[in-house]
């Protein structure tokens, strides 16, 4: 059995938060403002517009409305609206996806395969080993087919949990072996496809240590729903002896 | 004497034809219905074993998800309101006596029935139907060993879906070439009802959106049995097969994705434009009252049209696009918001202060701008990019499409149905039958009530951070396992109301039953409508020597005047003037 540290409230529907699961990134507080901000203004407007019908409905019969404000003012008010969220969005995104990570992130590769998540660190070089398809046999200890010829390879770690430090931005480095996935992490407000033949970056700082769920979000397979793995945040200097101690195994 | 068989199977007669369309969507509906609700009891009650057949398996589960999304979109959403509906009513509301290519109009039926043989069929193929959902992403849909169904059964699915995209263009050439050329003396295009708007906007996306399909399908296809390395990469390891050998080339799966939902997107409007446009006719008609900003209304309809073709990559926000090429996606998306908003606005005054009649085919279109409303408001919400992030491929995403796409596409074909039910029962010599109005408004609280009691409580299950397509979500390991486990209670609630809304059409199937042999029968104009398919020479109970007969059109639908006391009613085919009678 795998320990769990949930954080309190963290599955409970909750009516402020909309159900939302616990936010444990530091980019994430400011995204969930922001959804929580949209998802008020529909219900809101959903509740003005039924109300309007109804009204509309049960109110006596009058002769019918001609101007052109009926239509045009609340457009107009509705575009606004529309162009402030849009550009509130655009903000929070070009903020987490138009430019990389900082140079002093660590790196991190999440590679997807049916039906598992596999994590690469770079080991004491800081740099990836080549890998090659051929070379992949998880029987033998190779899930991501580390090419041994080549010595930047050799202190790589493999992992079949991604282990953070709090704090510390990560820049993952995101593929898969066959078939399209999609990396899901609920409670960093994290999530990107992983395609074959493509690397595709995304970068976070968890912030509150924990244990948190990973999941595929791109069906993949008959296993797609199991496809999923453990998020496990821990504090920097706990994560300084989990690292040490991984590398003293690999160096073995 | 023309053979029973000639008449009633491969007839060329539109109406005919739209009847079979109808029947075909019917069929698929029931059984796409079936299918969602197999699923929605293996959610919450996975060791259920289900007669015939034993338990259900991941495999199995995901089978039920892309046959159900398949039949019901291009079968039911596609077929019914753009064939069945236009062919039935289309000819008619332009002032004609028939569609432009009779000959083609059949083959384009027979094609589609083809279709829907072939993808059910595929169920009792090796390995079973395909898994891969509707949008089928390739390497997954494009190499055989993938996964069960992944082999003859992703063939299937393919040569089903080329076979309906065929269909469907010839389709959308007749109902195109239909609207363009056989319009009566003075049907111009301001006069043209708004249905026939939505069905040739929808016709318009048709040609555009299939054609791109089915050469997406083809390069597929060639992926899978000639070699070729379109949606491949180089490299790919599947089942621990390396594709270097058999597919030299280096593919991009994103290929595959932009191809998809440049066909998928616009699909998803043809299935809901026709509705809109008979939601602003049916309002119409109901409160006696013009439709507010008609001109308008026919712009944004090509409006939703034009932008429909241009937002596919919402679909593609964390798919491995260009962030910057989000932002472009997020921008045309929200923009499409205006039109629909639009809509809105105008049925809204429509029927402001109008003490409507409360006719079965009135509270339906009520229900679709309710539902319309509900489901198009999360649309700008999901068009934001940093949000999609978070809702991507969550259950929020399933309540969104299946309340504007699936809930008011039914609704505007309910609507359809029971407003049309005169004219589809109606033959030469013989007039018509009405639907039972009491068992129609027992249908329709039953089904608004069930159909916000299943996709609503999906909003809260998505937000909390359950996914698509899991076959399971009890006994699934890691704090994933705690995350799924927590949304059973709704997905409880959510099942037990599919349950309800699914037994509530019951009272349909017996309201059309009852209605086809004992309903009322029908008056020529029962809802006095003044659009062209209640015009006495157009009726189907009209006898064959009208179809000589001229027809001309003096005005825009929907001409109801109201003095104090007396309203008035002006068909479009109306000789009267507009008596200059000051308004009450």
């Amino acid at each position: 059995m795998i320990p769990f540290s949930i954080q309190p409230g963290t599955f409970a529907l909750s009516l402020a938060t909309w159900g939302l699961p616990f936010d444990a990134s530091v980019h994430g507080p400011a995204v969930d403002r922001h959804l929580l901000l949209n998802l008020w203004i529909i219900l809101g407007l959903a509740a003005l517009a039924h109300l309007i019908l109804l009204v509309g409905l049960i109110a006596r019969r009058r002769a019918e409305a001609t101007s052109w404000r009926v239509e045009y003012l609340p457009l107009a008010a509705l575009a606004l609206l529309f162009a402030f969220l849009t550009v509130r969005a655009e903000r929070l995104w070009a903020a987490a996806r138009y430019t990389g990570a900082d140079p002093a992130a660590l790196q991190v590769q999440v590679v997807g395969e049916q039906f598992a998540w596999y994590f690469r660190y770079p080991g004491a070089d800081y740099t990836f080993g080549i890998t090659r398809p051929q070379l992949v046999d998880a029987g033998a200890g190779n899930p991501l087919g580390i090419d041994p010829a080549d010595g930047h390879g050799t202190d790589d770690i493999v992992t079949s949990e991604l282990v953070l430090p709090a704090d510390r931005q990560v820049d993952l480095r995101i593929n898969s072996l066959d078939v399209i996935h999609g990396f899901s992490v609920p409670e960093m407000r994290l999530k990107q496809n992983a395609v074959p033949g493509m690397t595709i970056h995304v970068h976070f700082t968890p912030k509150v240590p924990g244990t948190y769920a990973i999941l595929c979000t791109q069906v993949c397979g008959l296993g797609h729903y199991r496809m999923n793995a453990n998020l496990r945040v821990l504090p920097p200097n706990e994560f300084a002896a989990w690292l040490a101690a991984k590398q003293k195994a690999v160096q073995r | 004497m023309i053979s029973p068989l000639r008449r009633y199977l491969f007839s060329t007669d539109h109406r005919v034809i739209g009847i079979q369309y109808l029947v075909l969507a019917l069929v698929s509906v029931t059984i796409g219905t079936l299918l969602s609700l197999l699923m929605r009891i293996h959610l919450v009650w996975p060791d259920r074993i289900v007669p015939f057949h034993g338990p259900i398996l991941p495999e199995d589960y995901l089978a039920l998800v892309t046959i159900h999304g398949t039949i019901m979109l291009f079968f039911v959403l596609t077929t019914a309101p753009q064939s069945g509906f236009g062919n039935l009513i289309l000819p008619a509301q332009i002032g004609a006596h028939r569609m432009a290519f009779p000959v083609a109009n059949a083959v384009s039926f027979w094609l589609t029935a083809a279709a829907l043989v072939i993808l059910l069929s595929s169920t009792f193929v090796p390995g079973g139907s395909a898994i891969s959902g509707w949008m089928a992403y390739p390497p997954f849909s494009a190499v055989a060993s993938a996964g069960p169904g992944q082999g003859a059964g992703m063939d299937m699915w393919l040569g089903s879906i080329a076979v309906f995209a065929i269909a469907g263009t010839i389709g959308a050439i007749n109902t195109l070439v239909t609207i363009i050329k056989l319009r009566c003396e003075g049907m111009t295009w301001d006069r043209i009802p708004l249905t026939v708007w939505g069905w040739f906007t929808a016709a318009l996306l048709s040609i555009i959106a299939f054609s791109v399909l089915l050469a997406a399908l083809l390069l597929l296809f060639c992926d899978r049995h000639a070699g070729t390395s379109f949606f491949i990469p180089t490299g790919d390891l599947v089942s621990g097969v390396i594709h270097a050998a058999s597919h030299p080339g280096n593919g991009s799966p994103l290929l595959w994705l932009h191809l998809f939902w440049f066909f998928g997107h616009p699909e998803v409007y043809i299935a809901i434009l026709p509705g809109l446009g008979l939601t602003s006719m049916l309002l119409a008609n109901f409160s006696r009252r013009r439709v507010f900003a008609y001109r308008m209304m026919i712009v944004t309809t090509l409006l939703i049209g034009f932008l429909g073709i241009l937002l596919w990559g919402h679909h593609m926000f964390v798919a491995g696009l260009n962030p910057y090429a989000a932002s472009a996606f997020a921008v045309s998306t929200m923009a499409i918001a205006i039109p629909a908003s639009a809509k809105v606005l105008s049925w809204l005054v429509t029927v402001w202060r109008s003490r409507p009649r409360y006719t079965t085919a009135m509270l339906f279109s009520l229900g679709f701008v309710s539902l319309f409303i509900t489901g198009g408001l999360t649309g700008p919400v999901l068009a934001q990019p940093i949000l999609d992030e978070y809702l991507h491929n969550t259950f929020f995403v399933v309540a969104h499409f299946h309340l504007i796409m699936a809930m008011a596409g039914i609704f505007g074909l309910f609507a359809a149905t029971y407003y049309w039910f005169p004219l589809m029962t109606a033959s030469s010599g013989k007039s018509g039958r009405m639907m039972s109005e009491r068992l129609g408004r027992l249908h329709f609280w039953a089904t608004i009530a069930g159909a916000y009691a299943t996709f609503l409580p999906m909003h809260l299950t998505g937000l909390m951070g359950e996914p698509r397509h899991y076959a399971q979500l009890i006994g699934v390991p890691n704090a994933a396992g705690h995350l799924l486990a927590g949304t059973l209670p709704l997905n409880r609630f959510i099942t037990w109301s599919a349950i309800f809304l699914a037994t509530a059409q019951l009272l349909f199937f017996a309201n059309l039953i009852h209605s086809l042999f004992r309903g009322k029968p029908a008056p020529p104009n029962p809802w006095q409508a003044t659009t062209l398919e209640w015009h006495p020479a157009l009726h189907p109970n009209a006898p064959a020597k009208a179809a000589e007969e001229r027809i001309v059109v003096y005005r825009q639908p929907c001409e109801y005047q109201s003095t104090a006391g007396e309203e008035l009613i002006l068909p479009q085919w109306s000789t009267d003037a507009i008596p200059n009678i000051k308004p009450e």
